[in-house]
């Protein structure tokens, strides 16, 4: 979206993702139903419903310190600690050494101990930056600080019935925020963070990351100016779900920004929320409702005392991140750019790519099949990447089947077609299968043989192509292509058809 | 012995007796049982008695030592009282609120489970000032504490109940929480030990918490020799809270045994005498108990060495400011929502959460969470809760400068002996102002015991306070321990009083 004028959007982004920890941040709790999240929804439904039933899920995941039981006490989660790090270090920030919790007070059913244990004036990570591939360039979007904090349960209303009724299993969920600084000038580059960010904790599996289910959550901060002018005042859009809705809500709010001000009114600074019918956002609170959260170190948790050592094996054990990958595909293998981007999406496909390629020895050619091929029938077949019944070792054998010449392109979507179609228990070879099928026809004096018999049979289509129809060249292709069931080398009949047809 | 004599007699020898099998833990249990209906009425010690699951436990005990597998730990069978801020597994625990007037915990605080681990016999939990926020016990939603030896006085505060309890025999030993003075204030005015452990020393898991960077959960016994064994058993590193120190525990009852015995266990002990708290702020009986008390130290061998502490006079601000904020805080999560009390009626919400929180809370626990709301709301932290972290600073720093040179400090535990109940104080600032010798170790973090040395004019127990650095209470249960040996409180002479 272009803007009228001299108008400019500045955007900061914030993201609060769950961490994928074993346990809750501070207590052995489980996390286990506040993962499964759908499982949770239809538990909660029928809870609503009256099923009391305990074992459908709701308020399954509590213990003590989840409800905030008088007397306990939060131990911190080593394992959410390590994983805020390696996040913080896959992002260039820097590291604090001497990090704190600190209070958040507020009333709310779903905030069992009346404050949400975060992080204030000693975050975990300081600064850093997201990248994002932008006209094709990679920009560098600076990070404010990540902070670690505990997530609240969930309250569900029920307007019919007239009651509220709270599902503590996410509560104490662990969770990092992602505080960008307001480096965005657009809503597509908005989104282009945002999936970054994404691509990021997912890629480290720091977080699962879904945005659907609420464990990966946006709120954009959005003013406009004239450029070259100071900041405008902002507003805050709260919790928007999708990538899309985020590219949406952010348009939508600089389109009401620029017409508040063009009308002669001016921005409140306050939170809104996005709503998806209307396709607008829509005013939540405003500052003056804003909470006095009454910040103050929290005195049961000691200070983060991080071992170097433990910060430098954190860092030693970082995967190589997904631009730097791309970057590495594009220059040593020699993919294109597009190539490079669509195989660094995941870790998954960018490790299944490189197994398959070094098996294959032909980038490139892999590289094709995975996107073209593998990608599409897994997707019409309905499985993940991780469930593909073709293994990279495989693919890359039927890449280098092809190169040698023992399969044609042709015999080979046959057998990536059977290998797909096998049943995991009895996986197709493509050795195998090229053997099977007799492999690709590269002996020219057999292939002259059938040649010579359709010809003998078409003197009708000779004489056209003689009188110049090269259309018909096609027809004695097609023909001894059904003859041998496509096993002909095609560039060897090719050439053979050339010379006989010529006489 | 005589079930009076039994009772009378010290935890340690209620816990031998029972292990030599001279009286079964029954028979032990049921002569505290005995003493608590006769006295229940009148002093109100306990907010409830666990008899059913004490005489359960006390049978079970006999069985094993008839069974020859007993005693197993080294309170086997001897019945202790928990204050009631201190999460009981099953047994009601309310704090001395109305808030969780029926709440009973799914767990035991880590204190209470180790005396259990020694054979302590749990007998019930005692009556406290709200939410630990007094000097009385008489803020508690369930009727003021009294004096055992003087019905119409108050015990002391917040833990009076298990002062009461002990001092009156209901009990052999209790467990109080201290966050300014509430086990050694209402020991000394009881005539007990009362022992503040290092913060850190003792779990604070499962202790309600009023005011989490001084609360911290110890003994209160009748001889010191009680408190250090109920101390060397609570204490310890625990997985349940992070500020739960990792050192290791010595043997405080062999070191006080052992202190006991040596009749030079003071000889050389540098011990500082406090010129901020020995002025003209104390009552002219307690300044002169604790002046022969120096005295005697000096005569048993002790180098007397004059220190100054002087940013006491911040001391009091400070510790209500932190204390109350951070009450503030720890009191946010009685809502009436998930437990505790919850409001009939409301409109909505807000109304829901504020009417629970009105009537649940008694007035001095509501003006402590509105000051310290006050001192964190923004605008205000730097001036107030900013401020008073550090001047709390710099009085540990005090302290510091103090122990390089002397190794403990003696003072008066209180300015005052037992306040009389029909005494109305309708000054708060005037009742928060008795607290200035307990307060200073809760700000340092230090630990610091109560033991009766003296009766005033009224018969009244007085407190000498011995504070000792950080992980220091080897050091001031010595001291305490050689001081009684020479010196035995001559204040036990009960009868026809109580």
């Amino acid at each position: 979206m272009s803007l009228p004028g001299t108008w400019e959007a500045v955007i900061g982004l914030e993201v609060h993702t769950q961490l994928k920890t074993i346990s809750k941040l501070f207590s052995a709790c489980p996390v286990g139903a506040s993962r499964a999240e759908d499982a949770a929804t239809d538990a909660a439904d029928a809870w609503m419903n009256g099923d009391d039933d305990p074992s459908d899920g709701v308020n399954r995941d509590i213990d003590p310190l989840t409800l905030g039981l008088p007397g306990t006490l939060p131990v911190l989660n080593a394992e959410a600690v390590d994983l805020a790090v390696r996040l913080g270090l896959a992002l260039g920030c820097e590291i604090d050494h001497a990090s704190r919790f600190a209070r958040k007070h507020y009333f709310y059913p779903d905030l069992p101990k009346g404050y949400q244990i975060s992080q204030l004036d000693r975050p975990l990570c300081v600064g850093g930056a997201v990248r994002a591939v932008i006209d094709g360039e990679i920009r560098k979007f600076r990070l404010n600080r990540i902070h670690m904090e505990e997530d609240a349960g969930k309250t569900i209303h029920d307007a019919k019935a007239d009651v509220s009724r709270v599902d503590y299993n996410r509560a104490g969920v662990p969770l990092v925020e992602i505080v960008g600084e307001p480096d965005i000038r657009s809503a597509a580059e908005a989104v282009a963070w945002l999936k970054s960010l994404h691509q990021t904790v997912v890629w480290l599996e720091v977080s699962d990351g879904q945005m659907e289910a609420g464990n990966f959550r946006c709120d954009a901060n959005v003013s406009v100016r004239h450029k070259g002018e100071p900041l405008g005042t902002r507003t805050e859009i709260k919790n928007v779900n999708s990538f899309r809705f985020v590219e949406l809500a952010i348009d939508s709010e600089i389109v009401r920004q620029i017409a508040v001000l063009e009308a002669g009114g001016r921005v409140v600074q306050e939170t809104r929320g996005w709503d998806e019918g209307s396709g607008t956002t829509r005013s939540l609170r405003s500052k003056e409702d804003a909470h006095d959260y009454r910040y103050f170190p929290d005195p049961d948790l000691p200070v983060i005392h991080l071992d170097p050592a433990r910060v430098a094996s954190i860092r030693a054990a970082l995967p190589e991140l997904p631009l730097a990958r791309a970057e590495r595909f594009s220059g040593e293998l020699g993919l294109g750019a597009y190539d490079a981007d669509v195989l660094t999406q995941t870790r998954e496909r960018a490790n299944y790519f490189e197994a398959a390629a070094v098996v294959s020895g032909d980038p490139k050619t892999t590289a094709n099949w995975v996107i073209n091929d593998l990608l599409g029938a897994l997707t019409k077949a309905g499985l993940n990447l991780a469930d593909s019944p073709v293994s990279p070792a495989a693919l890359g054998e039927l890449v280098a089947l092809l190169g040698s010449g023992t399969l044609n392109s042709k015999l080979a979507k046959e057998c990536f077609a059977a290998m797909m179609a096998a049943p995991a228990d009895k996986p197709v070879s493509p050795a195998a299968w090229a053997e099977d099928s007799g492999g690709q026809l590269n002996d020219p004096i057999a292939i002259g043989v059938v040649i010579d018999a359709i010809m003998a049979k078409n003197d009708g289509q000779i004489a056209q192509y003689r009188a110049g129809k090269d259309k018909v060249f096609g027809f004695f292709v097609g023909q001894v292509m059904r003859e041998t069931q496509g096993r002909a080398n095609p560039e060897l009949l090719q050439q053979l058809l050339k010379d006989k047809l010529a006489g | 012995m005589s079930h009076t004599e039994l009772i009378r007699s010290p935890l340690v020898a209620q816990a031998a007796a029972v292990a030599n099998r001279e009286v079964s833990a029954r028979a032990l249990l049921e002569a505290h049982l005995t003493q608590i209906d006769a006295r229940q009425p009148a002093v109100n010690a306990f907010r409830a008695v666990a008899a059913d699951s004490a005489r359960h436990a006390a049978d079970h005990a006999d069985a094993l030592l008839a069974a020859g597998q007993g005693p197993r730990g080294r309170l086997f069978g001897v019945p202790v009282a928990i204050k009631d801020q201190i999460c009981t597994r099953g047994l009601v625990t309310s704090a001395g609120s109305k808030m969780l007037e029926n709440w009973r915990p799914p767990y035991d605080a880590t204190a209470v489970s180790r005396l259990v681990a020694e054979g302590a016999i749990i007998i019930g939990k005692t009556n406290q000032d709200e939410f630990a926020m007094g000097s009385t016990s008489a803020t508690c939603a369930f009727g003021a504490v009294h004096h055992p030896w003087d019905l119409d006085r108050a015990p002391g505060g917040s833990s009076g109940g298990s002062a009461a309890a002990v001092a009156d025999f209901q009990a052999a030993g209790a467990l109080g929480t201290d966050t300014g003075g509430s086990i050694r204030q209402p020991a000394s005015h009881c005539g007990l030990v009362g022992i503040k452990p290092t913060w850190g020393r003792v779990s604070r898991h499962g202790a309600i918490a009023y005011a989490s960077s001084l609360d911290q959960i110890g003994p209160l016994a009748r001889t010191v020799a009680d408190a250090a064994l109920m101390l060397e058993v609570i204490a310890g590193r625990d997985m349940n809270d992070m500020g739960s120190l990792d050192a290791p525990v010595p043997a405080y009852s062999a070191l006080a045994a052992a202190a006991a015995a040596d009749p030079d266990a003071l000889k050389g002990l540098r011990v500082g005498v406090p010129t901020e708290l020995m002025g003209e702020g104390n009552a002219p009986a307690v300044k002169a108990a604790i002046e022969a008390a120096h005295a005697r130290f000096e005569a048993l061998g002790a180098i007397l060495v004059p220190v100054s502490l002087p940013h006491t006079s911040f001391a009091i601000q400070t510790y209500y400011l932190i204390a109350m904020a951070e009450a503030s805080s720890n009191l946010a999560r009685y809502d009436g929502l998930r437990y505790g009390h919850r409001a009939e009626g409301a409109r909505d919400l807000e109304d829901l959460i504020a009417r629970s929180r009105s009537e649940g809370l008694g007035p001095e626990v509501k003006r402590r969470i509105l000051l310290g709301t006050f001192a964190l709301s923004a605008g205000y932290y730097d001036a107030f809760y900013g401020k008073a972290q550090a001047v709390r600073a710099l009085i540990r720093r005090d302290f510091e400068a103090a122990y390089a040179t002397c190794d403990i400090i003696a003072s008066p535990t209180s300015p005052v002996t037992a306040p009389r109940l029909d005494v109305r104080q309708d000054d708060p600032l005037a009742i928060y102002l008795m607290d200035i010798d307990t307060v200073m170790s809760n700000l340092a973090g230090h630990p610091s015991l109560s033991m009766p040395v003296a009766l005033d004019d009224d018969g009244l127990p007085i407190g000498l306070q011995l504070m000792g650095p950080h992980l220091g209470e080897e050091t001031i249960i010595r001291a305490a321990a050689a001081y009684e040996a020479r010196h035995p409180f001559a204040g036990r002479a009960l009868e026809g009083r109580a």
